[in-house]
């Protein structure tokens, strides 16, 4: 970048608005038009043209080219060096980080959908806003502090009915907010379509509303909305305590004399307030992912309430960072969309590798639990198939009886009904794990194998004993109910097991079974 | 307040009604409720409640489904509206005196999925004493984890509560009662799907308040347990049927006239009744 224009921006200047860029929009819609606006000097790029130099090499709807930026562009916008990226970026990352945290606690109260509600019902405020100050003063209608205020009024006013509706018919919320959210939405474009028949009508500077546009940010907006993010990220963390105690126990938040209506007023306040000024970047279709995608995240890393809004935070932040770096390099994507997809691309890492409800750790502790079992399983087999032969040995013997015999596969598939192949998997497993030694054409126990065998043979019995016992479950089918829950026994599981079936079997090293062990059962 | 009976409540074998001394003094009762009227759209569920709790004892609140036990409680405590009457603690409206009543709602009201941990709810209750605006300190934590260990539940402190088996929630919900150090304690079917140990917890915190001093009033479901656990019982069909002491009123006409004769265990447990009585 030029020296000049590196002391260009002391001051917050207004980012030059481009009339070129809502027009784009347009262009998505219907116009195959570029409005070819006059082209600013290079140092004053906006951070979101694309390659100025080939923007008059024809582009319309059928060119679907990407235009890569150079690699010094990248740089730029990377390291935010451009004043106009940097306070666009500054402005939606704030804004991520505030609908995080908001949405964390909208989305444990079970309101995902009324950002959705909220930011639908503004759009016919946004047209009457404009409407009305366009009928006083005639080209003046594009102001965002009065768009903004007639967005958050009609906001307001949806939710209000959502409530009402619910209130006073029989008609339950999810139906409510699905009737006020279109209801509102249809009156918005009617309103948009008299808008565009007006002489002075710029209906494309409203329509950035809908889908949103970075781009056409002023310094001004930019502040107004890190203004508004700021704010709702303080209160949520002063009210940090009280919001949380709202949202999981209302009825004692309400005992206890914490005034629940209010706060839960303040909160649909501070959401209010990140939907509309979420309108301008993310636009209403999305910016109730921006509310709900990161907590939803959030919560498959931890089980914290913290913890999750913290989390929340940043990865709403990260995906807002990413949106509008990836927006501002290449100028077809826009903002919201993206970093609604950079939120579902962290949303999906999560589903699956979220440490605490993550799929990826949830098959990985199945997977072992049914390996466990099934080492158990044929640990306690071979158990009993040589225990008949324990007492020939001598009491003396340096080495483990368990250990001497060997085993052959249809020995072992004689007592139990696996398929072959499911114990040649069973007897891999346990030689990998130690348990087992193959020897010509058999498997040996180790002595680990042996001291296992004997840990799981006896909680078995001792299971199925007490079972007999105290739960006056038939001799002939405790074997089953045994095999359940054996695998999960622990030490003062197994003490406590122990005592309870001690006027049976008086501290006994090995119990025998208390039902007769057949071949093939 | 007038003791005179109201119309409409069922009519004579009242022992427990007729010498109440602690009526005398109203104002210190721990609970008073004089013609309490409560409707669920318009459709009563509660006539006409006159009742005084007996301070330091353990009261059962019993009585058959849909008799408006949990309403009672909810009631008292402000949770939904009462039609007419009104209700005061040591003397002073509810909301006068929030501190000193502890109420344990039942189970499952709450999403047990929420990201919170067996300490994050006793601390809960704590929350009023630290105030609005403040975070939760280390001295919270370290009082609320003192609360736990009462219960027998500080091994699980760090268990997200959907981990806990239905005793072991229960028990975190008592002590986050318990943390308030009320004087007079709302319990709503407190025993109901719970394991033996927690049970028996319970049963050991409710003498322990008693001894303490402090009033409790359980709703309980199992009549075989009520004179095993408790002093006093309130006989509640929509109506109260019956007050006062378990030996007067804890009668096999009083509980077919609360329970409308539907309930075949009634009789032999009026006859353990009778035969417990005979034996002392």
């Amino acid at each position: 970048m030029s020296p000049a224009h590196r002391s260009a921006p002391g001051p917050p200047s207004p980012v030059r608005r481009r009339r070129w860029l809502p027009a784009a929009l347009l262009l998505l819609l219907a116009t195959p038009v570029w409005a070819s606006a006059g082209r600013q000097p290079h140092g004053h790029d906006h951070g979101n043209t694309p390659n100025v130099t080939d923007r008059t090499s024809g582009t319309s709807l059928s060119d679907t080219r990407i235009r890569w930026p150079g690699w010094r562009k990248v740089v730029d916008t990377l390291l935010m060096r451009q004043y106009n990226t940097r306070t666009v970026l500054l402005g939606t990352i704030l804004l991520g980080i505030g609908a995080g945290t908001v949405g964390t606690f909208m989305l444990l109260r079970k309101r995902s959908l009324v950002g959705d509600v909220v930011s639908h019902a503004s759009l016919p405020g946004i047209a009457l806003a404009f409407l009305c100050v366009e009928l006083a003063q005639p080209g003046k209608g594009r102001s965002l502090p009065t768009l903004l205020l007639g967005a958050l009024l009609a906001g307001l006013t949806g939710v209000l009915c959502t409530i009402g509706i619910r209130r006073f018919s029989r008609i339950k919320e999810d139906t409510a907010m699905a009737i006020v959210l279109s209801v509102f939405f249809g009156i918005g474009i009617a309103l948009f379509t008299v808008i565009q028949k007006l002489p002075t009508g710029q209906v494309a500077g409203l329509q950035q509303f809908i889908y949103g546009q970075t781009a056409s940010m002023t310094s001004a907006d930019v502040r107004l909305i890190g203004m508004v993010s700021i704010l709702v990220i303080a209160v949520s963390c002063a009210l940090f305590k009280e919001f949380g105690l709202l949202c999981f126990d209302e009825e004692f938040a309400r005992s206890h004399g914490w005034p629940t209506v209010w706060l839960d007023l303040v909160l649909m306040a501070l959401v209010v307030c990140i939907a509309i000024t979420g309108l301008q970047s993310v636009g209403l279709l999305l910016v109730v992912a921006m509310l709900i995608i990161p907590p939803a995240a959030a919560r498959f890393w931890t089980e914290r309430l913290g913890t999750m809004t913290v989390i929340a935070a940043v990865l709403g932040g990260l995906s807002a960072w990413l949106g509008g770096i990836v927006s501002s390099l290449f100028a077809r994507f826009s903002a919201g969309a993206v970093i609604v997809l950079a939120g579902t691309l962290f949303f999906m890492v999560s589903l699956t590798l979220g440490t605490r409800r993550g799929l990826a750790p949830r098959l990985l502790r199945q997977w072992s639990n049914n390996r466990r079992i099934g080492r158990h399983d044929l640990l306690r087999t071979l158990y009993e198939m040589l225990e008949s032969q324990l007492d020939t040995f001598p009491a003396d013997s340096s080495v483990d009886p368990l250990c001497l015999t060997r085993l052959t596969s249809d020995e072992i598939l004689s007592r139990r009904s696996w398929s072959r192949s499911r114990l040649a998997g069973l007897l891999n497993n346990a030689v990998g794990d130690g348990l087992l030694d193959a020897s010509d054409g058999g498997w040996k126990m180790t002595a680990t194998g042996a001291e296992e065998a004997r840990l799981v043979a006896r909680n078995h019995r001792l299971w199925e004993t007490y079972l007999i016992l105290h739960a006056d479950i038939a001799p002939n089918h405790v074997d089953r109910d045994a095999d359940l829950i054996e695998h999960v026994l622990e030490p003062d599981l197994i003490s406590q097991l122990l005592e309870a079936v001690s006027e049976r079997y008086p501290q006994m090293e090995m119990p025998p079974s208390p039902h007769p062990l057949e071949p093939g059962t | 307040m007038t003791d005179a009976p109201t119309p409409g409540t069922p009519p004579a074998n009242m022992p427990g009604t007729a010498p109440d001394d602690h009526a005398k003094h109203p104002i210190s009762a721990p609970l008073a409720i004089h013609d309490m009227t409560v409707a669920y759209h318009r459709r009563p569920v509660l006539w006409d409640i006159d009742y005084d709790a007996p301070p330091g004892k353990l009261t059962a609140i019993v009585g058959p489904n849909g008799s408006g036990k949990t309403t009672l409680i909810k009631a008292a405590v402000d949770l939904v509206p009462r039609a007419s009457g009104d209700v005061h603690f040591f003397g002073s409206p509810y909301n006068k005196v929030r501190h000193r009543v502890g109420y344990v709602p039942q189970r499952g009201s709450v999403d047990w999925d929420f990201p919170v941990n067996a300490l994050d709810v006793v601390v809960m209750g704590l929350y009023k004493q630290i105030g609005w605006l403040r975070p939760v300190t280390r001295r919270y934590r370290d009082q609320a984890m003192h609360y736990l260990e009462r219960v027998g539940m500080s091994e699980y402190a760090g268990r997200q509560i959907s981990q806990l088996s239905g005793g072991q929630q229960q028990r975190v919900f008592l002590a986050r009662a318990l943390s308030q150090q009320a004087d007079v304690y709302l319990m709503d079917e407190p025993f109901v799907g719970v394991d033996a140990a927690t049970e028996r917890a319970i049963v050991v915190i409710l003498q322990e308040l008693r001894a303490a001093g402090k009033t409790a009033l359980v709703v309980h479901h199992d009549l075989q347990t009520v004179p095993e656990y408790f002093d006093h019982v309130l006989l509640l069909n929509m109506r109260m049927v019956a007050t006062g002491p378990i030996a007067d009123v804890f009668t096999p006409e009083n509980l077919r006239a609360t329970y409308g004769g539907k309930l075949a265990l009634l009789d032999q447990v009026g006859h353990r009744m009778t035969l417990q009585q005979g034996r002392s």
